[in-house]
């Protein structure tokens, strides 16, 4: 009997060339297994050291943005220092506070970081490599992404502290409430694509989603920020209010694991705006250098990333709340709306889109993009602050001078 | 305040990422101290220092000690008395100056060092020997005949005790008290 690969596994030539090495020392079944096993280790262990030197590339970029130099002392450009930090973190003592609830608080750093390696399984990297092409890879992330949720509020329980089920409890809101724009944003690109397979929407990419859906990107990009606790919405470990939030009494390896959680959640969301967003492995390139072109395109959304946490303070959370419940969850119906309504026109009888029909959406939704932020930025912005409303601000200011 | 404020704030941090970074690595980068500092490694003339003990009196810490003896050398000329001792315990010295300012003979200088960290509190005491083979590069602090002569701790530049008094003193210019320097040869 011949021992092929089926379908999706045969054109990933990746698991091709581990299986054809496996299938020489084991039987059929087991080597497959075996391939699987071992793309999966390559994966996770590919964004791992991502994740290592993404803490490095983050602390260097934010000290170039306030003209330092950032950290530089161990390894050529100070790259050795995530193996310092790690060295370190291994040998500081493993506290469990006391009146904690142990299984959970073990438990806790684990349940944060699974989900971000586990998305890794559906994203592709070149074409027809992933670990799987699931038909409803999106969900799938959404899903999957939402557990770290859960993980949060089960640490800053599962602390006995009074900062941590603060930090944990806002977390979980501003998680919860930032979810639903991310949905409703992402749903607009499946109407385009009518697939939730991630290999699937690379490909019907003839014009980056970016242009076709740019508020799409821009309520994608704000409320991933958000949801990964990033600064502009970091208030779930807001240093300067409730010193590290939910992970306040979390030492050594686990303060160290829910750290590369929180960095490769980072790196996996660039992948997924890479991918679904910038065209994935799609560019000038030839395709078989599709793997480097994507690599450029998270790099370039990381470096935004970094920019955006360099650049903005942190917001109350009253302010989250409404900007989330006031500004980006309009803006991502309306993208819904504007995207299907197109769709619906522009697709007619034919099954799928042309280029000339993403150019036509490319032009519409720029402009109801660019309209809607105006707009709502009109709208949204007196009512967030009463006390900074117009007639206030000239209220104060003749009382002001009149004293 | 969402709308194009956004925008202007990430150009700012984005001016400041082209910039290049401020950071002087200091272990292997050093900025130059101000010629007025006022710190440590004390530059003492001994041929200018009459034992006085002007600065041990006005020091307001108490922290300087000196021990004097009559001169065997050349009393006469001026030299009644040599210094056996002197201790500036600076582990106390909160580096106001007053001894410099007290000195009648400009025998006694600020420094420029700063970088004094010592492992016993023995150490922090100088002793007269440390005074002795300190670098002669004496801080301006008020001392205005140095700066009046351009000359900055800077630059490296050692003076010796005949450049450092003030224009006019012709006392110091006869060479008095210098002579009982040279213990071993007893000159002059």
């Amino acid at each position: 009997m011949s021992c092929q690969l089926q379908g999706f596994y045969q054109t990933n030539f990746i698991y091709r060339s581990l299986h054809d090495i496996m299938s020489g020392l084991f039987p059929c079944n087991l080597s497959i297994i075996l391939a699987g096993l071992m793309f999966a280790f390559l994966l996770v262990n590919i964004l791992l050291a991502s994740t290592a030197i993404m803490t490095w590339g983050e602390r260097r970029l934010l000290g170039r943005f306030q003209t330092r130099i950032g950290p530089n002392r161990w390894g050529p450009f100070g790259l050795l220092q995530p193996i310092a930090d790690l060295v370190k973190l291994l040998f500081k003592e493993n506290l469990i506070p006391t009146g904690a609830d142990k299984f959970l608080f073990i438990i806790a750093p684990i349940i944060i970081m699974v989900p971000v390696i586990m998305v890794m399984g559906v994203i592709p990297l070149a074409p027809g490599v992933a670990m799987t092409n699931l038909n409803v890879g999106i969900l799938y992330i959404l899903a999957i992404t939402s557990v770290s949720s859960l993980g949060i509020f089960i640490a800053g329980w599962a602390s006995n502290n009074r900062f941590a089920i603060f930090g944990a409890v806002r977390g979980v809101a501003v998680l919860i409430s930032y979810e639903v724009p991310v949905v409703i944003s992402l749903l607009g690109i499946v109407v385009v694509t009518g697939s939730m397979s991630l290999l699937d929407i690379v490909e019907a990419q003839a014009l980056p989603f970016i242009m076709v859906q740019p508020m799409a990107l821009l309520v994608f990009f704000i409320g991933s920020s958000a949801e990964m606790n990033r600064t502009p919405f970091d208030i779930a470990e807001a240093e300067s209010e409730i010193i590290a939030g939910y992970h306040i009494e979390f030492s050594g390896i686990k303060f160290a694991v829910i750290q590369a959680a929180e960095y490769g959640a980072m790196i996996v969301t660039s992948i997924i705006i890479a991918v679904v967003f910038l065209g994935g492995w799609s560019g000038p390139l030839p395709l078989t250098l599709g793997w480097l072109w994507l690599i450029m395109k998270v790099l370039v959304v990381i470096f935004v990333f970094t920019w955006v946490r360099a650049t903005f303070p942190r917001l109350r959370i009253d302010q989250i709340m409404a900007f989330c419940w006031k500004g980006l969850l309009p803006m991502s119906l309306i993208n819904l709306f504007a995207v299907v309504i197109e769709t619906f026109i522009l697709k007619g009888s034919g099954n799928s889109l042309s280029l000339i029909d993403l150019w036509i959406m490319c032009v519409i939704n720029t402009i109801i993009a660019v309209i809607t932020v105006i707009v709502l930025n009109k709208l949204v912005s007196t009512k967030i602050d009463p006390a900074m409303s117009k007639s206030q601000l000239f209220s104060s200011r003749k009382l002001s001078v009149r004293n | 305040m969402y709308g194009i404020e956004m925008v202007k704030g990430l150009m700012v941090t984005l001016k400041n990422f082209s910039k290049k970074p401020v950071t002087i690595q200091y272990p292997e980068q050093r900025v130059a101290q101000h010629p007025r500092f006022r710190g440590e490694e004390f530059t003492w003339y001994e041929e200018r220092c009459t034992g006085c003990a002007s600065c041990a009196k006005y020091c307001p810490l108490g922290i300087i000690e000196i021990v004097t003896a009559p001169s065997d050398t050349a009393v006469k000329q001026g030299d009644k008395y040599q210094l056996e001792k002197f201790d500036i315990n600076i582990s106390r010295c909160m580096f106001c100056g007053l001894c410099v300012e007290a000195c009648p003979y400009d025998a006694l200088f600020m420094g420029s060092g700063f970088e004094e960290g010592k492992y016993t509190r023995d150490d922090m005491v100088i002793t007269i020997d440390q005074l002795r083979n300190s670098p002669k590069n004496p801080s301006t602090w008020y001392r205005p005949q140095l700066e009046s002569k351009n000359y900055d701790p800077r630059n490296g530049q050692q003076l010796t005790w005949k450049d450092v008094g003030r224009e006019g003193w012709s006392w110091h210019k006869e060479e008095k008290a210098g002579m009982r320097i040279n213990k071993e040869n007893k000159v002059n």
